[in-house]
């Protein structure tokens, strides 16, 4: 089971290689697509690689509910076997 | 109706990553020629190829590199090019247009994709799979780039479509339906199913042990094309427009022709007489004899069938006064990219009024087609010129003839 600073972290490696977002902008607060410009396609990139990172799956249903790094962060600390 | 001028040039390909060096080292005669290093290489009847010199994702950022399929990086990095090299024209985006055409797409986005899909299933297939395979996908990459508004089209025509795509520009601007437009083609598809597809029609060289010399259009032991990867990036502008603005002109594009042979899919007319045609409308657009021009950059992929058709229309619609240049001979086929390369190289021809050499015609073709026309082998030629002419034909009949005369 990942801590929650280790989802922090290896989220902010999945932003960083799929949407070029600076780590250091990778900050809870902060939305996908008003404050790091991760626009839909890039979203569903990120699923993937949450599921190869983590082991979990985000359906496309609650992707759409992900608005913030933080709520990321929740739903794999949630959903992690 | 208003001239239209070349102001802008951009390219990148096997000789080179930028206009410059690629012209350079087409006048020295360098080869961009190599072996296949890749494992798949093995099984294949032919191993030439004619690689890009430099990297494309290299140049690009890297969040940006991985979005675009590598025939949308080239067709980038050639749009840069141009567009920086016409001073960035400051022209209203709703008169701006694009024409870049591919004779594929991304066509290894899409062999890729099936790859995945078939050994990971449909939930791993990218969700960028589609803005990367579909063939417009370079054309909108430089349109997005620019801010294109005036219209972002797509000519699909194999290995006419660099060529269609200056073509296509010169009518838009010509209507009225933009005053500068970004034009030509690109193609990056070196992968073993379109090397196979080409190899299984005979339309390759085997010239394995050989590559440099592999490319050989017009000699005796020509057997066929060198595939390769490129694109070529014309801005074209109302000549007004350019002269309002103190822009640099390198070229009057003062004409084009095109036809088809719909003769057969993929042999061209064996008289040339369609492609014969093109050349003659081009002149008649261009309203210039077929006297007055001092050089032809010729297709000429070096096929044995399609080199003599080509020799046969040159002669036909312009004579044997013109001085021929084959420069497949050191690029290799960059498919829909080649006419815009090519389209290139002609208007530095009439720049530096010099035609480069063709390399590796050393023992031309017996036909007497072949033997009438003036090729320049081996070293380039200085010479006098003030119109010069670029022709492209594509699998599926097409024929594209560009006439440009000096600024």
């Amino acid at each position: 089971m990942a801590t929650t600073e280790e989802i922090q972290t290896g989220l902010a490696e999945i932003l960083e290689e799929v949407a070029g977002v600076l780590p250091a902008d990778a900050t809870p607060e902060k939305s996908f697509t008003e404050d790091l410009d991760v626009d839909s396609l890039s979203m569903v990139e990120i699923a993937t690689a949450v599921e190869d990172k983590f082991g979990v799956a985000i359906p496309d249903d609650e992707l759409a509910n992900i608005r913030t790094v933080g709520d990321a962060v929740s739903f794999i600390e949630k959903n992690q076997s | 109706m208003s001239d239209v001028v070349v102001t802008g040039l951009g390219a990148t390909t096997p000789l080179g990553g930028d206009v410059a060096s690629s012209w350079a080292a087409l006048l020295e005669g360098r080869s961009g020629i190599g072996l296949l290093s890749e494992e798949w290489a093995a099984q294949m009847p032919a191993r030439v190829i004619g690689r890009l010199a430099v990297e494309p994702s290299e140049h690009i950022d890297r969040v940006k590199a991985r979005r675009l399929d590598r025939c949308q990086q080239v067709a980038l990095l050639a749009a840069r090019e141009a567009w920086a090299d016409a001073g960035q024209p400051e022209v209203d985006p709703e008169r701006l247009a694009v024409v870049v055409g591919t004779g594929v797409g991304g066509a290894l986005t899409m062999l890729f994709q099936d790859d995945v899909l078939e050994e990971s299933g449909p939930t791993r297939v990218s969700p960028l799979t589609i803005p990367m395979l579909m063939p417009n996908g370079p054309s909108a990459a430089v349109g997005l780039e620019l801010g294109a508004r005036a219209g972002v089209h797509t000519p699909v025509s194999a290995c006419a479509a660099g060529s269609e795509g200056i073509a296509l520009a010169l009518d838009l601007i010509r209507a009225g339906r933009a005053d500068v437009a970004v034009a030509g083609g690109a193609e990056a598809c070196i992968h073993p199913l379109p090397m196979a597809g080409f190899s299984r029609m005979r339309a390759l060289s085997t010239r394995n042990d050989d590559p440099e010399h592999a490319s050989r259009p017009f000699d005796k032991g020509r057997d066929g094309f060198v595939l390769g990867e490129g694109a070529g990036l014309v801005v074209l502008e109302r000549a007004d427009f350019a002269r309002a603005r103190g822009a640099h002109i390198y070229a009057v594009l003062a004409g084009a022709g095109v036809s088809n042979d719909s003769f057969d899919m993929v042999q061209p007319h064996p008289e040339g007489a369609l492609a014969a045609l093109a050349i003659r409308l081009a002149l008649r657009d261009a309203g210039i004899d077929a006297s007055e021009v001092g050089h032809v950059n010729v297709h000429a992929t070096a096929t044995p069938v399609g080199d003599v058709a080509e020799a046969g229309a040159i002669l036909s619609a312009l004579g044997d006064g013109a001085a021929v240049a084959g420069t497949k001979s050191m690029t290799g086929h960059m498919l829909g990219a080649s006419g815009a390369v090519e389209a290139i190289f002609t208007i530095l021809a009439l720049r530096d009024q010099i035609v480069p050499g063709t390399q590796n015609a050393d023992d031309l073709d017996d036909d007497p087609r072949v033997q009438a026309l003036d090729i320049v082998r081996g070293a380039s030629r200085k010479t006098a010129l003030r119109a010069a002419l670029n022709d492209s034909f594509g699998f599926g009949g097409h024929n594209v003839a560009l006439v440009f005369t000096a600024a």
